[in-house]
C-alpha cells in the first residue's frame, strides 16, 4: 500500500501526460464538447429561422395564394408557387416509381442470387457510384439523355399520337427532351445506387438462419426473398424508400439541367416544369426586389418542410444506424 | 381436374410446376433489373470518362478560366474548391469530432443526445441548397457581398454531420476496458478521451473524414449563392471565388463548346477525386467492423 502511493507520487513514474490530477480539465473539454453540439443544434435552428424570417415576406403578403396561383412573375412582383411545388412533388414521386423496383431488383440480385465473389465487387461498385456527385448526372442528362430522348422517343411519339386523342395531350411539348419527364430519369438514375445500397444493408440483416430454415422447408428463392426476407426487413425498408424520396425532393443539380425551368404548370409528361430547387438555382443570384428574394426563400421554407417531414419520418422507420 | 386426396402426386407435381416458374420468373427480373441499372451507370461513367479525357490537358491545371474561344483552363476552379474545402473541412471536423465525441461519451443516455442525434440525421439529408440559402441570410446579406469565407461555412455545414456521426460511430466500438485501463492510471475522463480513444479511433476519424470531404467537394447548389464564383485566381476569403462545380454548372449551361469541354474535364477531375476519396476511406477501415 505505502509502497504504491510512493510510485505514483514519483515523478519517474509512467503516469499519462497531463493526469497529475487537474480536475477542471475534464470539465473544460466536457463543456467544449457540449458548446460542438450546440453549435450544431443553433446551425439547423438558425437554417429554420433564416428561411421563415427570409421567407415571411412573400408568405404574409400572398398568404394562401402563394400555395395555390402559379403566376411567378418577377416583372409585375407577382408570385404563386404551385407550379415548383408541385413540380417537384411530381418529379420525385415518379423518380420513385421507376428507380424503386430496379432498386429492390439490385438489392435482391446481389444478396440472394449473385454469385458472393461477384456480388462483393458489384457492391462496392454501386455503393461508390452513390458517391458521385449529382452534377455528374446532370451534365449527363442535359448532353446526352434530352438530345436522345427527344430523336427518339418523343418526336416518335408525337408523330404517331393522334391530334385530340389522350396520348397527345399526355406527352404534348416542346420536342427538345428538356421535360418532367426526362427530369424524373435522370433523379431515378441518381437515386438507384444509394437506395439499391442500403435495400442490399437491410437484405445482409436478416438472420441466416431465417432463410435456412425457409429453404429447409423446400422454399423456392423468390418464396424465401417475397415472403420471408422482404416482410423482415418491411419497415425499415419503407425508410430507406423514404430516404431516397428525401433525396429526389431536394435535388438541385441534375434536375436543373434538364427540366427546362419553366414556370408555366406543366400541362403534361413532356412538358417542361421547374422544382422548387431548380427555381432557387436559377433565379436566387439574379433576383433584385426584395419581394422575389422572399419569394424563393419562402419556397425554400417551402422544401425544407417537405423534406423535414420526409426524412423524419425515413430516420423513425429505419431507427438507428441504418445508413450513413 | 378437381384437386382430391386421391390424386395428390399429381397436384404437386403442377404447383412444383409453377412455383418453379414463378421462381425463375422472378430470377430473370431480379437479374434484368440489375443489368438495367449497370448498363445505365456504366453509360453515364463511359460519357464522363470519354468527354472528360477529350477536354483534358495541362493547360486544364495551369490556366485560369478563359474567355471563349480561347485557351484557358480551370486553375482559379480548382485553386479555389481546394481552399474553400479545406476551410470548411477545418471547421467541419473541429465542431464534428467534439459534437461526435459529446454524444458518445458524456451525453450518452439522456434526452438531449436523443434530439441532437436526430437533428444530426435531418441535417445530414437536408437539400444542400438550403444550407446555400441559409449562409447567404447569415453571411451574404448582413456583409452585402458573396465570399468564399461564406461558402466554406456552406461546405462546413454540410460536412460537420457527416463528421459528427462518424465520430460517434467510431468511438463506440472503442472497447470499455480501454477506458478502465486510462481511468486506472490517474486520468481523468478528458484526458482518456483525448489520449486513448481518440489515439485508437485514429484511423475511423480518418475514414470520417475522408467521408465528409468526399460529400462537399462535388456540392455545387450551396456555393451557388455564397461564393457566385470568380474568373480570375483569387486567394482572398473575403471575396467571391471560383470553385469547381459552380464553374462546371456555367460552362455546361453555356453555348459554347470549348467552354463545355472543360465542364466534361472539371466534372472527371471531381468525380475521381470523390471515387479515389471514398475508396481511400474504406482501405482505412477495412478489417475494423465500422461500415
Amino acid at each position: 500500500m505505502m509502497s504504491a502511493m510512493a510510485s505514483a507520487a514519483s515523478p519517474d513514474h509512467q503516469t499519462l501526460p497531463g493526469a497529475a490530477a487537474k480536475p477542471r480539465n475534464d470539465t473544460a473539454f466536457r463543456w467544449l464538447c457540449l458548446g460542438a453540439v450546440l453549435a450544431m443544434m443553433a446551425a439547423l435552428l438558425g437554417l429554420v429561422g433564416s428561411l421563415v424570417s427570409g421567407g415571411w415576406l412573400a408568405l404574409s403578403h400572398f398568404g394562401i395564394s402563394f400555395f395555390t396561383t402559379s403566376t411567378w412573375d418577377p416583372v409585375a412582383d407577382q408570385y404563386g408557387a404551385a407550379a415548383p411545388i408541385v413540380g417537384t412533388l411530381v418529379t420525385a414521386f415518379l423518380a420513385l416509381v421507376l428507380s424503386l423496383p430496379v432498386a429492390v431488383g439490385v438489392a435482391v440480385f446481389l444478396v440472394e442470387i449473385c454469385p458472393q465473389g461477384i456480388a462483393r465487387w458489384l457492391a462496392i461498385a454501386v455503393e461508390l457510384l452513390a458517391g458521385i456527385p449529382s452534377i455528374v448526372y446532370g451534365m449527363w442528362g442535359l448532353f446526352v439523355l434530352a438530345p436522345w430522348f427527344a430523336a427518339n422517343i418523343q418526336l416518335p411519339l408525337m408523330m404517331a399520337a393522334q391530334p385530340g386523342s389522350w396520348l397527345e395531350s399526355f406527352i404534348s411539348g416542346v420536342p427538345n427532351g428538356a421535360n418532367i419527364f426526362t427530369a424524373s430519369l435522370i433523379l431515378a438514375v441518381m437515386i438507384l445506387p444509394y437506395m439499391a445500397a442500403i435495400l442490399r444493408e437491410l437484405l445482409m440483416s436478416v438472420p441466416s438462419h431465417m432463410r435456412e430454415a425457409a429453404y429447409g422447408l423446400g422454399c423456392t428463392q423468390r418464396e424465401v426473398v417475397v415472403r420471408i426476407m422482404l416482410p423482415y426487413v418491411q419497415k425499415s425498408a419503407i425508410g430507406a424508400v423514404m430516404l431516397g424520396l428525401g433525396r429526389a425532393l431536394g435535388e438541385t443539380m441534375a434536375v436543373t439541367f434538364i427540366i427546362g425551368n419553366s414556370h408555366n404548370f406543366p400541362h403534361s409528361l413532356f412538358d417542361s416544369g421547374s422544382t422548387i430547387s431548380s427555381t432557387i438555382a436559377n433565379e436566387f443570384t439574379e433576383a433584385t426586389g426584395d419581394m422575389h428574394l422572399s419569394a424563393l426563400v419562402a419556397l425554400g421554407l417551402v422544401l425544407f418542410m417537405i423534406t423535414f417531414v420526409t426524412i423524419a419520418l425515413a430516420r423513425l422507420l429505419l431507427g438507428r444506424g441504418g445508413t450513413k | 381436374m378437381t384437386v382430391t386426396a386421391s390424386k395428390p402426386a399429381n397436384f404437386d407435381r403442377r404447383l412444383h410446376r409453377r412455383r418453379k416458374i414463378y421462381n425463375y420468373v422472378f430470377l430473370a427480373l431480379t437479374g434484368i433489373a440489375t443489368a438495367i441499372a449497370l448498363i445505365a451507370l456504366a453509360l453515364i461513367m463511359e460519357t464522363l470518362v470519354v468527354k472528360g479525357l477529350a477536354g483534358m490537358n495541362i493547360q486544364v491545371f495551369t490556366l485560369s478560366q478563359p474567355p471563349p474561344d480561347m485557351p484557358g483552363g480551370l486553375l482559379n476552379a480548382i485553386v479555389g474548391s481546394l481552399i474553400m474545402c479545406a476551410v470548411g473541412m477545418v471547421i467541419a471536423l473541429f465542431i464534428g469530432i467534439l459534437a461526435g465525441t459529446w454524444l458518445a461519451e458524456y451525453g450518452d443516455g439522456t434526452r438531449l443526445a436523443t434530439v441532437v442525434r436526430f437533428l444530426n440525421d435531418i441535417l445530414i439529408s437536408a437539400p444542400s441548397i438550403l444550407i446555400g440559402l441559409f449562409v447567404y441570410e447569415l453571411l451574404v446579406r448582413p456583409f452585402q457581398g458573396f465570399s468564399a469565407a461564406a461558402g466554406a461555412v456552406a461546405l462546413a455545414l454540410l460536412a460537420m454531420p457527416v463528421a459528427t456521426r462518424a465520430t460517434e460511430d467510431i468511438m463506440r466500438l472503442q472497447p470499455y476496458a480501454l477506458r478502465e485501463a486510462g481511468m486506472a492510471l490517474g486520468a481523468n475522463r478528458g484526458l482518456v478521451i483525448r489520449s486513448i480513444i481518440w489515439r485508437a479511433s485514429t484511423s475511423g476519424l480518418m475514414t470520417g473524414a475522408l467521408l465528409s470531404f468526399a460529400r462537399i467537394s462535388g456540392e455545387t447548389a450551396p456555393l451557388l449563392f455564397t461564393t457566385l464564383g470568380n474568373p480570375f485566381l483569387s486567394f482572398r476569403l473575403n471575396q467571391p471565388m471560383a470553385a469547381l462545380p459552380t464553374t462546371i454548372f456555367q460552362f455546361a449551361m453555356s453555348a459554347y463548346d470549348d467552354w463545355q469541354r472543360l465542364a466534361w474535364a472539371g466534372a472527371l477531375i471531381i468525380a475521381v477525386t470523390v471515387l479515389t476519396t471514398n475508396i481511400l476511406g474504406r482501405a482505412l477501415t477495412r478489417g475494423s467492423t465500422q461500415k
